[in-house]
């Protein structure tokens, strides 16, 4: 056969591809179940045991070997190259992730198993015993060689683990639609024909996926697949993980985007300034609920006058991150270092209910949104009745409150029950492009007006005096809704099941 | 002890099916330590032996009024005599704290209760409670209609409650997951029965299920409902649907320790409509915190603490022509008391044992009085079970397994929102599978009941034994009245709820039913019956 070079060539892709395949699943797992040696190494076990298994059956494909083995490199293009993303998209159900990432690691091994030892049978016409089995071998671990190379250096970063996938996948179709001409002697001419338009059709649905994927890349989650992920940490309370991306560095926790280095500073220059602005004097005490990522104190430290800031944030590992990513250190400032600052790690409703405190003069309340229960008492009337008592008379209170657009009521709901706390409230919202539209609370104990001009002489890079009095307006589709809200109290945690219906919406 | 394999123990306890399972699944896991506490059943036991005994005669006081029992109903027998400047009194309590089946622990991250742990929020009417109520500070304000709130941090707070069912958790009580279209209808008629007896009103205007139940209707419409059991009701009206018999069911073990078919029907529509106000309203919301009912007992103890005498062993009550005398022995020595009048709150069983001449002419018949027993493990967690599914509902303040003879747990730590770290969870189990369940509880250890419990609680979570740092257990012999068919409205309560000589009975057994608000009542009609016989001399 003339073609038996570059049927040779046709195995380093094969064993590249299959590596891929291989290292795509151990990282997609590492990265989500953690602890990524028993990942990589139960991985690699399954993957490596599939493979014999697909050599052991190899025995059993007796007849159109050539035409099998176009099939095989079909099927193994359709499951390696929707692998990473298949198995992010069944990452929401934990349940069975397991499973599913075993079973597909344990088909790929085999069909990939199945492939050289078809390969050799091709060719054993064509050359020795001696001569055949030394080629293939070395040609197999050079494409190993490559594929564990390029991974690292080269594609994850690059391409991000969903679109190695994909592209990968496409690779491997392509060298069979390939195949299908290499080995025209080994078969019919109506068989050829219709491998080809197979291979076509798993092409066009790689290339499908792998143009949506890009189209995708604002969303939260595909942030998530694409980016480089820099620092996980599975704390007592939460799954912390730091990617770096295009973009920049992004936090999430449980999944969740908390901020994207790009465009935090519009989230944190409008959760904090607008609290300054209202306060009538010098801001000397300083209660932070929340805000572990440490960049709201960088927005506070900006303020000569304040002289201590208490930091209540639940998890130890969070107010850790920024010592332990240095980029994110960079990003607040290293905030967390100034002699002003104290932190507490705890509960920040069992804080307030247990510890004794000064009253401060702000209060800036940065909790993640309300999506279950521990969450949903940190924004209800209980929890507002007792920060009071850590506030003066004149204290000004901010507090996120989630999307105004896609919690219309959820957000309303957080307005509505600080009113029936005894706050006077001035909601307002602005745009943060890795969130959305974003709303908070501005409170005080007492009657005020809005604030018109943010502090001056504070450095800012959002804020201006020309747009700050727009912040307070809310255009129709985000305004209060015409509707009788409750209130959230513990006894009915009304704003989780509000918030539950309405983010639920923009699932899968 | 009677010796027995592990998997005839798990049989008695949680079926046989489950055992044979639970057996199967290794040994060898880490076991917590712990122990049996409280209740001294053999102190008790005392009383039944019938002794005669010699107060020394420097031994002897005077006190116009005694208070046999330090449980609800004589701590607020106890209390109102206080509030009403009464100080001549003393209340006498067996064990070593008072409380009754009310009493609780302190503990680290929090207190936790051995037996009751809520109070629904009475209505209006319930002007006595209610005072009580905003004595505690507990109140917030009145509503339009005049009902009171509470303040929302002694609510039972959101989520309350949650049903293990083959594998997952669910929200409420009811399991709605699954539900074919006729269990749904039956739910449906089981709610608007419900619904008819809330608003069900006599020719004078009674309810026919209050709270107390003094204010119930005495129409025979109602009164007739004691008369067959729960059960039998249910299966009269056409109700099949195995996830509703099952919630009622699970309505009368936790309420009244009893099964449907053992609790009278007339109990069972009390369970579900005197906590309604009218139809289409929710059931009253729960009074709560970590340590439960224990909460009003440290209460009432902090108001009448003065008079409270604890490790008292009373052992004769005998009604003379001034008054009565009472004998206790305190510690190794024997003590009397000469008192005019004696509040009697104390399970009415005791009183042919304690009151001398009961027996010859008994004014009611005192063994018609039949207690259930139980028993409450508190399980000393050093961190939370973890979820096993996603989807699972979270971690609630009541956590019930469907598919056990327990009533599952409580979270102490729940009402306080603390939702990391340690917690104490309060594990409930009455013995109504075994009709000697008494006799039946007193023959395990420490050990095997905490075998029990935690192979019960481990088809639900897994990581329990690991989890688990410490389980003590208390057993209750006679942990409540059971209100079986033909009991409340036989006409036994109005007989023992008449003084008998001087002794006037205030035990929660006079209302049938085991409730904070039926204890409450007596021993505020108690000390009022004797406030007005002291007055008018």
């Amino acid at each position: 056969m003339k073609s038996t070079p570059l049927l040779f060539l046709n195995v380093i892709i094969i064993a590249t591809c299959g590596l891929i395949y291989e290292l795509l699943a151990a990282t997609v797992s590492s990265y989500v179940l953690g602890d990524s040696v028993t990942q990589f190494s139960f991985i690699i076990g399954v993957y490596l045991f599939a493979m014999g298994v697909g050599s052991y059956l190899s025995r059993y494909i007796d007849k159109n070997i050539a035409e099998k083995f176009i099939d095989i490199e079909l099927a193994v293009a359709v499951i390696g190259g929707f692998s990473a993303p298949l198995l992010f998209l069944t990452f929401a159900y934990v349940t069975y992730f397991g499973i599913i990432l075993y079973s597909m690691v344990f088909i790929i091994g085999t069909l990939v198993g199945l492939e050289i030892p078809l390969l050799m049978r091709i060719l054993k016409d064509e050359l020795d015993f001696k001569e055949l089995v030394s080629r293939v071998l070395a040609l197999d671990y050079v494409g190993a060689l490559v594929a564990s190379l390029l991974f690292p250096i080269f594609l994850v970063p690059k391409l991000g683990l969903n679109r190695t996938s994909l592209v990968f996948g496409m690779l491997n179709a392509a060298v069979g639609v390939w195949a299908t001409w290499l080995l025209e002697p080994l078969i019919t001419k109506r068989k050829a024909t219709i491998l080809r338009i197979k291979g076509v059709i798993v092409l066009v649905l790689l290339a499908i996926a792998l143009i949506k994927a890009d189209r995708l890349t604002t969303l939260a989650e595909d942030a998530l697949f694409v980016d480089n992920i820099i620092y996980t940490k599975s704390s007592h309370y939460q799954r912390i993980v730091v990617t770096k991306g295009k973009t920049g560095y992004a936090l999430f926790l449980n999944g969740n985007l908390q901020f994207n280095s790009f465009d935090e500073y519009r989230y944190h220059e409008a959760l904090v300034h607008p609290a300054f602005a209202a306060f009538q004097g010098d801001v000397k005490r300083v209660l932070v609920l929340g805000g572990g990522d440490g960049l709201a104190l960088r927005e506070i430290e900006k303020y000569s006058s304040v002289e201590f800031i208490q930091l209540v944030d639940l998890d130890p590992d969070m107010t850790k991150v920024s010592s332990a990513v240095p980029a994110l250190g960079d990003l607040n400032k290293h905030s967390f270092s100034d002699p002003r600052v104290h932190v507490t790690n705890g509960d920040a409703f069992v804080w307030l209910d247990a510890v004794q405190a000064e009253p401060f003069d702000i209060a800036i309340i940065d909790f993640p949104d309300p999506n279950n229960f521990a969450l949903g008492k940190l924004y209800s009337t209980r929890f507002y009745n007792l920060l009071k008592q850590k506030l003066r008379p004149d204290s000004a209170v901010v507090i996120q409150t989630t999307s105004p657009l896609i919690a219309r009521n959820s957000f309303w709901c957080v307005m509505k029950t600080l009113e029936s706390s005894g706050y006077t409230v001035k909601p307002y919202q602005t745009t943060v492009p890795s969130f959305g539209i974003w709303g908070f609370a501005l409170a005080k104990l007492q009657p005020f007006d809005k604030p018109a001009k943010p502090p001056a002489n504070v450095e800012l890079r959002f804020l201006n005096n020309e747009t700050f009095a727009s912040l307070f307006e809310f255009p129709a589709d985000t305004s209060r809704p015409d509707v009788d809200l409750e209130i959230n109290r513990l006894d009915n945690q009304a704003l989780v099941r509000y918030y539950e219906t309405e983010w639920r919406r923009f699932e899968q | 002890m009677i010796s027995l394999t592990r998997r005839e123990l798990l049989t008695i306890f949680l079926g046989a099916p489950f055992a044979m399972n639970a057996c199967r699944s290794g040994e060898s896991r880490p076991f917590p330590e712990g122990q049996i506490v409280g209740q001294s059943a053999t102190l008790g036991h005392i009383l039944r032996e019938n002794r005669t005994f010699d107060v020394p005669p420097d031994n002897w006081e005077s006190k116009k009024v005694a208070i046999i029992g330090g449980g609800i109903a004589g701590l607020s027998a106890a209390w109102k005599l206080k509030k009403q400047n009464f100080n001549d009194f003393v209340l006498l309590e067996l064990e070593k704290e008072v409380g009754g089946t009310s009493v609780s622990s302190k503990g680290e991250p929090v207190g936790y209760p051995w037996g009751a742990h809520y109070l629904p929020v009475p209505f209006k009417e319930n002007a006595e409670l209610i005072s009580l109520l905003d004595e505690m500070s507990l109140l917030e304000g009145r509503d339009s209609g005049g009902e009171v709130t509470v303040k929302e941090q002694f609510l039972c707070r959101e989520p309350e409650e949650r049903v293990f069912y083959k594998g997952r958790w669910y929200e409420g009580l009811y399991l709605t997951v699954g539900a074919s279209e006729e269990d749904k209808r039956q739910f449906a008629e089981f709610q608007k029965q419900v619904d008819s007896w809330v608003n069900w009103r006599d020719a004078k205007g009674r309810r026919a299920f209050a709270v107390p139940l003094a204010n119930c209707s005495d129409d025979v419409q109602v009164t007739g409902l004691d008369k067959i059991s729960f059960a039998d009701w249910l299966r009269q009206n056409g109700f099949t649907s195995e996830r509703l018999l099952w919630y009622c069911d699970y309505a009368t073990r936790d309420d009244y320790g009893l099964k449907a078919d053992q609790a009278s029907a007339w109990v069972g529509l009390f369970y579900f409509c005197s906590r309604v106000r009218k139809s289409g309203v929710e059931s009253q919301p729960f009074i709560t915190c970590p340590e439960g009912n224990g909460q009003f007992v440290n209460h009432f103890f902090d108001k009448v603490k003065d008079n409270i005498r604890k490790g008292q062993i009373v052992v004769s009550v005998v009604p003379t022509d001034k008054g009565v005398d009472v004998t206790c022995l305190d510690g190794k020595e024997l003590r009397g008391m000469h008192c005019d009048k004696v509040i009697y709150a104390s399970p009415m069983f005791t009183a042919p044992y304690l009151i001398r001449g009961f027996r010859d002419d008994p004014p009611f018949a005192a063994n018609e009085f039949q207690h259930n027993a139980w028993f409450v493990a508190n399980l000393f967690l050093k961190d939370r079970p973890k979820s096993r599914f996603v989807k699972d509902f979270p971690l609630a303040w009541d956590n019930v397994l469907y598919e056990s003879q327990s009533l599952g747990y409580v979270t102490a730590t729940h009402q306080k929102g603390i939702d990391y770290g340690p917690t104490v969870l309060t594990y409930y189990y009455p013995m109504c599978e075994d009709a000697a369940g008494r006799t039946t509880l007193f023959n395990y250890d420490w050990k095997q009941l905490a075998d029990v419990c935690l192979t019960d609680l481990a088809r639900a979570h897994p990581d329990i034994y690991e989890l688990t740092q410490r389980i003590d257990i208390m057993r209750w012999g006679h942990a409540m009245i059971s209100p079986r068919p033909n009991f409340i409205w036989s006409g036994i309560r109005e007989k023992a709820e008449k003084p008998y000589r001087n002794i006037h009975f205030a035990h929660t057994d006079l209302s049938g039913i085991a409730l904070f608000e039926e204890a409450f009542y007596h021993g505020l009609r108690t000390s009022s019956e004797i406030m007005k016989a002291i007055k008018t001399g």
